[in-house]
């Protein structure tokens, strides 16, 4: 089969490789139909995330039509049609029965490798990193669906696939980002990020009952669709101080809740410090460049919480834990717990409360990945979301 | 859930000739102190006042203290090795009371020089013997790892104890054989086909506790293992604490053995245990195409492309 794979820093290839195999009683094999870009996946396009190897298969965020299962599989048939959310979870263990899926505790046959790096370690992903797994990814034509009796959700009816499409990941991390804010109505919200991730936390906050939703960002394109799409006060960071006019914008109080929907490729607008980020990132004296989480806690209103969804992963630099501290703030996190939304939010979808399909922007062939890559980290052509079609 | 620390079995029955020995030095010197005239007539020294007053009960006094040393103390092969010391006196000895006497009595010296350089020879061996069974018990490997298993005590408990079970998460065993009675045969398995193999027992047995276990006699590597369970807090299901230890012979082949056991034991045993955690709350361990046999953190440089196989499944 075809299959997008990683060559190493900045370079993929659409390769040949051999065809998945039923590899645990409880997989399925599912013959890919949908398979977006993530921005995740930019992270490991630019060599940021350890332990990727030559020749990995990428993508985490994918649906398809199941073509053989496991003995152990009873609620799936072949020829089902399934969104396969990204984390990989078992169900059994205690992480997965309390609802944290992306920590399972059983999915990642290398945690030996991310404990050195975390600690402990979090759960296995699809095509992201031998540390998380190992596993190979969805960007291809087929992909092995480890514990399929439990993670991927069937869509029974005629949803065209890029309706239920992000299902798979961007919908739930931005509607977790937005539920972690611990909205109960009325909240103003402050949104770094107006990528795929961001927008749908924008507009899952309102969906949870916030009052004001601001969106940050330095595209004009992005800040328009969450103007126009997500209901959003746009606020371009390279024209205005971020910090100074939420104030502004909110009485003085700052927001009650700062999602950051950014990440460790943060950008900021003043070269010395983006410089200053950026080479030690390159020797790899600091991991991530933590622009939009830094200002995310300097802005939250005393006492308001800091949720952050972008993903991070090593260590940052000048973190300003004395403003969390002497300011009460809360800060919650995680890789999305996607098993945790896939049904209520497909129920969203089908009650038309909301269309997460309004975030894609661009549909390629599988063939035509690395471009999607390239076309989706330079921001060309108003590119906010890549869906590869098979 | 820590107790005491676990005894690393001995291969052979090597603390039994220091037993024997010492009870040897104790008949000795028991005799040379109380009947030192008999003792010097049999020897053949019974002409010199000198042996049967002083020489003899002196010797005597240190085959009493070489019989105490041997038969009560901790580390035994230093005292084999003040017997072959004294050993070496007395064949001097022996030999200088040989140069001036004639007759019955050098017979008698000569007879006495052929027995105790017999005792010398069997001193040295036990010597070389407990000199190395305690080198290997210096040697003695241990780990521990632990983990919480989210089912019942019980439940895990009753999986650990059919030991014929733990081949399917401990990679580095062949097969364990249950030939009842609390007795097993285990195999290991090596590069190059070779094997190691042993019979164990089961030493400790408490229901949904503790098992512990150790190699039988005459194992080439002697070995020990000691798992427990206990409730996990808050009703998370059950920790499970596992201490592993062996004796790798030295040389060649104890570094051989050291690899087939894993260079890295407490890895191997946090592996082994994530492994447990696997097959008992899904059913079997988790594989993905970079650990296509699954968890082996060792194996983790030559880990695969996260990419489909083309060759068949490893183990
Ligand atoms: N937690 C999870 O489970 C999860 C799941 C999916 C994605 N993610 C992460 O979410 C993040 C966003 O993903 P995406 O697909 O939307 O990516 P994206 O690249 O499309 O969007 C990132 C946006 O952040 C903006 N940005 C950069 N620096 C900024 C700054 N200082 N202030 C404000 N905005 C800034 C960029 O201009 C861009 O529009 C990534 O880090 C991705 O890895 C996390
Ligand atoms: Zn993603
Ligand atoms: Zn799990």
């Amino acid at each position: 089969m075809k299959a997008n794979c990683w060559q190493g820093r900045e370079s993929l290839a659409v390769e040949e490789v051999p065809d998945p195999k039923i590899m645990n009683s409880r997989d399925a094999v599912v013959r890919v139909t949908s398979s977006a870009i993530c921005g995740s996946d930019l992270h490991l396009f630019h060599g940021y995330i350890p332990s990727m190897k030559k020749g990995d298969v990428l993508g985490h965020e994918f649906m398809g039509e199941v073509v053989e299962i496991g003995p152990d599989v009873h609620n799936l048939r072949i020829g089902d049609r399934v969104v396969v959310p990204f984390p990989i979870a078992c169900g059994n263990c205690a992480a997965c029965q309390s609802g944290l899926y992306s920590v399972c505790e059983n999915s990642n046959p290398n945690a030996g490798v991310a404990e050195r790096l975390f600690g402990h370690a979090p759960g296995g992903i699809y095509g992201y990193s031998h540390m998380l797994g190992g596993y190979a990814g969805g960007q291809a034509e087929y992909a092995r669906v480890p514990f399929a009796d439990i993670g991927p959700i069937k869509v029974e009816d005629d949803l065209p696939d890029e309706k239920v499409l992000l299902l798979s990941d961007v919908f739930p991390t931005g509607y977790m980002g937005a539920e972690m804010c611990g909205i109960k109505g009325g909240e103003v919200i402050a949104v770094w990020g107006a990528g795929a991730v961001g927008l749908l936390a924008m507009r899952s906050a309102y969906l949870l009952g916030a009052e004001r939703v601001i969106a940050i960002d330095r595209f004009p394109y992005r800040l328009r669709m969450a103007r126009e799409q997500a209901g959003a006060e746009p606020l371009n960071y390279e024209e205005v101080d971020v910090i100074e006019t939420l104030r502004e914008m909110t009485g003085g109080r700052g927001p009650d809740a700062c999602i950051d929907a950014v990440g460790m490729e943060g950008h900021h607008s003043s070269a010395v410090l983006h410089g200053y980020d950026r080479a030690k990132q390159s020797v790899r004296l600091e991991t991530d460049r933590p622009h939009a989480l830094r200002e995310a806690i300097m802005s939250c209103r005393n006492g308001g919480t800091v949720s952050i969804i972008g993903a991070y992963g090593g260590f940052v630099d000048k973190f300003p834990i004395g403003s969390l501290m002497n300011r009460s703030l809360t800060v919650r996190t995680g890789q999305c717990h996607v098993q945790r939304y896939t049904r209520m939010l497909l129920d969203r979808i089908r009650r038309g409360e909301i269309d997460p399909s309004f975030v894609i922007t661009h549909r390629l062939r599988l063939e035509d990945a690395p471009i999607g890559y390239e076309m989706f980290r330079q921001k060309q052509d108003d590119c906010t979301k890549v869906v590869l079609k098979l | 859930m820590r107790g005491t620390p676990m005894e690393v079995p001995d291969g052979t029955g090597r603390r039994l000739l220091p037993r024997s020995l010492g009870l040897l030095s104790l008949g000795l010197g028991a005799a040379a102190i109380g009947a030192p005239s008999q003792v010097g007539r049999l020897i053949g020294v019974d002409d010199s006042m000198i042996a049967r007053t002083t020489v003899l009960p002196g010797i005597g006094a240190r085959e009493l203290l070489s019989a105490v040393g041997l038969l009560v103390g901790r580390h035994p092969s230093g005292w084999v090795w003040t017997r072959v010391a004294g050993d070496a006196m007395d064949l001097a000895a022996l030999a200088n009371a040989m140069r001036d006497r004639q007759g019955r009595r050098r017979q008698r010296l000569g007879a006495t020089l052929a027995v105790v350089a017999g005792i010398t020879a069997v001193d040295v061996l036990a010597g070389v013997l407990s000199t190395r069974a305690a080198g290997a018990r210096r040697r003695a490997v241990r780990a521990s790892a632990t983990v919480t298993i989210n089912r019942s005590a019980d439940e895990v408990y009753r999986f650990w104890r059919d030991f014929e079970n733990l081949p399917r998460f401990m990679y580095h065993l062949e097969s364990v054989r249950s030939d009842g009675d609390g007795r097993s045969h285990w195999t290991v398995k090596g590069p190059a086909g070779r094997r190691v193999e042993w019979d164990a027992e089961v030493v400790e047995d408490h229901l949904s506790e503790m098992i512990s276990w150790r190699s039988v006699r005459g194992a080439r590597v002697p070995n020990a293992g000691r798992v427990r369970f206990a409730r996990a807090a808050g009703g998370r299901g059950t920790e499970v604490r596992v201490e592993l230890a062996y004796a790798p012979p030295g040389g060649a082949v104890g570094r051989a053995v050291a690899k087939l056991f894993g260079e890295e034991p407490e890895q191997q045993i946090r592996d082994d245990l994530r492994r447990f955690k696997q097959v008992m709350e899904t059913g079997e361990v988790v594989r993905s195409d970079g650990s296509p046999a699954g968890t082996s953190t060792r194996q983790q440089v030559l880990q695969t492309p996260a990419r489909p196989r083309a060759a068949r499944l490893p183990r």
